[in-house]
């Protein structure tokens, strides 16, 4: 009896001591948790919205120096795009890195299907597109763009793809950076994938996004004034120009950092966008998608992001004025306030009821939470060259 | 006098870049760390923090060490029309692009 007694102490005093080495699994929701990416270190945190403090801290990830996340629909698991091809499945409840592939030699992003069940990898190197079993990362496609004739290499080259999302029907859209192409790539039956592509849609196209119903694809162009639209809901009608010329007669200022036309910056019938090589953000009627006004800002936008409720636009800025975000009234088109939060300013993210508002400062190693009516900061938490800010609310949006 | 020395110091800058392989006036400790650091965080926009590329090229020495320093620092400078490749003389002087480029030819950490 005195030796099983004694055991059990000491099974118990193991237990104990060795617990802090094993992250715990938290019981609880995922609905207000957050990844935020630290680009030089190559890791992640995981981060409680509500109580605005870290949970986990993930490492291992590798080249993060571009990264983007999607969200299963159970919010459980993030998966992770980074820069060197790498995918990395998290265990959002656990701090813990689940499952990671190096599908690619250069990546810029991703998307998961509709239902959940694909991921979609949008590759620089090889040119193309990878698509995944969400449960297991297994290879379901592989999907050369097209191929560009390169005479200073022996090795077969394929355009760059960017700006992939996905889309109602098991589908992706993406654009071929180089050949200046839109896919739109079908998964409905993943044993018989189709693809439709349209060519000739601008000079390369840069990024994409789709609206939140699903309805329109837009990719942005950086070698024309103009966007490109394909209307999901009439693919046969083929691609058309939108804001066509928007910065005629104007010189092009240097462009320091590519915009990103992640999410959707929409306010009532008004869509809000970045121009390319114009220090403006530019407004669009989205009956009928014609310019309605530009807005001069402080420099070359990069995410141009409304608030949940439409109320306000959040604009930051590539080098060297990524130091500042300006916010912009949608009702009077007027910039209502200009912060200065320390150079690198690279991302926002919303709140999804809109509230708040989280932004990172790379070179301050903090991200910032604003109260989106006040304007007034609410919360500093460090983090170590932060990046992206994903929010597990995410995982229930189309296109995000 | 005066006026004719300093032409006389511009004119042996000049040469000094155009043959590339001295630098007139090497960035001291402070801005080199400055000017690597602008290196990764923003031309690392376009071309990886590592240097491994993205939507631009990679800029490894076995992607680029065939380049001559000239053509290095200019590309830095003047920018490439017709491509995203801004001019980044407004942040730093020719000296500056010089040695940039030799460290890409060498490799940076």
């Amino acid at each position: 009896m005195r030796a099983s007694m004694k055991s059990l102490f000491l099974i118990a005093w193991l237990l104990v001591m060795s617990s802090p080495a094993v992250a715990e699994c938290q019981l609880r929701g995922t609905g207000d948790l957050a990844l935020v990416i630290e680009r030089a270190t190559g890791s992640a945190q995981v981060i409680d919205t509500t109580h605005r403090h870290s949970l986990f801290h993930v490492d291992g990830l590798g080249d993060l120096s571009h990264a983007s996340v999607v969200y299963s629909r159970d919010e459980r698991y993030a998966y992770v795009f980074g820069r060197d091809g790498g995918l990395s499945k998290i265990d959002m409840l656990c701090g813990t890195l689940v499952k990671r592939i190096v599908q690619g030699g250069n990546s810029i992003g991703g998307a998961i299907s509709q239902d959940g069940r694909f991921i979609a990898v949008s590759n620089y190197v090889p040119g193309g597109v990878k698509v995944f079993s969400a449960d297991d990362l297994s290879l379901v496609l592989d999907l050369p763009a097209t191929a560009v004739d390169n005479p200073k290499t022996p090795d077969k080259k394929y355009s760059k793809t960017v700006g992939l999302v996905d889309a109602p029907g098991e589908r992706f859209v993406f654009s071929l950076y180089d050949t200046g192409e839109i896919w739109l790539l079908d998964m409905l039956d993943p044993a018989k994938p189709k693809v439709t592509k349209f060519t000739d849609v601008g000079r390369q196209p840069y990024d994409g996004l789709i609206t939140p119903d699903g309805r329109y694809y837009i990719a942005g162009l950086f070698g024309e004034d103009g966007l490109a639209m394909l209307d999901l809901w009439h693919p046969e009608k083929g691609v058309t120009r939108i804001m066509d010329h928007y910065g005629r007669g104007e010189r092009k200022l240097p462009v320091y950092k590519m915009p990103h036309l992640e999410g959707w910056a929409m306010a009532g019938d008004t869509a809000f966008l970045p121009a390319v090589g114009h220090h403006e953000v530019l407004v669009a009627d989205r009956n009928g998608w014609k310019e309605k006004a530009r807005i001069a800002v402080h420099g070359q936008p990069v995410f141009v992001m409304a608030q949940p409720d439409g109320r306000r636009i959040w604009v930051n800025f590539a080098f060297p004025d990524n130091d500042t975000v300006q916010v912009i009234d949608t009702e009077s088109l007027k910039i209502i306030k200009t912060m200065k939060l320390g150079k690198g300013v690279l991302h926002m993210e919303f709140a999804p009821r809109g509230e708040a508002v989280w932004v990172s400062v790379r070179d301050r190693n903090h991200i910032l939470m604003f109260d989106t009516r006040t304007l007034k900061q609410l919360a500093e938490l460090p983090a170590t060259k932060p990046s992206g800010i994903f929010l597990t609310a995410r995982a229930h949006k189309t296109g995000l | 006098m005066k006026q004719i020395m300093q032409w006389l110091i511009l004119a042996a800058l000049g040469n000094s870049v155009a043959i590339g392989a001295i630098i007139a006036a090497p960035p001291d400790a402070a801005r080199r760390a400055e000017l690597i650091d602008l290196l990764k965080q923003d031309c690392g926009a376009c071309h990886g923090m590592r240097l491994k590329g993205g939507l631009g090229p990679a800029l490894t020495p076995d992607a680029i060490g065939r380049l001559s320093i000239e053509t290095i620092s200019a590309t830095i400078l003047h920018g490439r029309p017709g491509t995203p490749m801004p001019p980044w003389q407004p942040f730093m002087s020719q000296d500056e692009a010089v040695w940039l480029a030799g460290q890409l030819k060498a490799g940076v950490d």
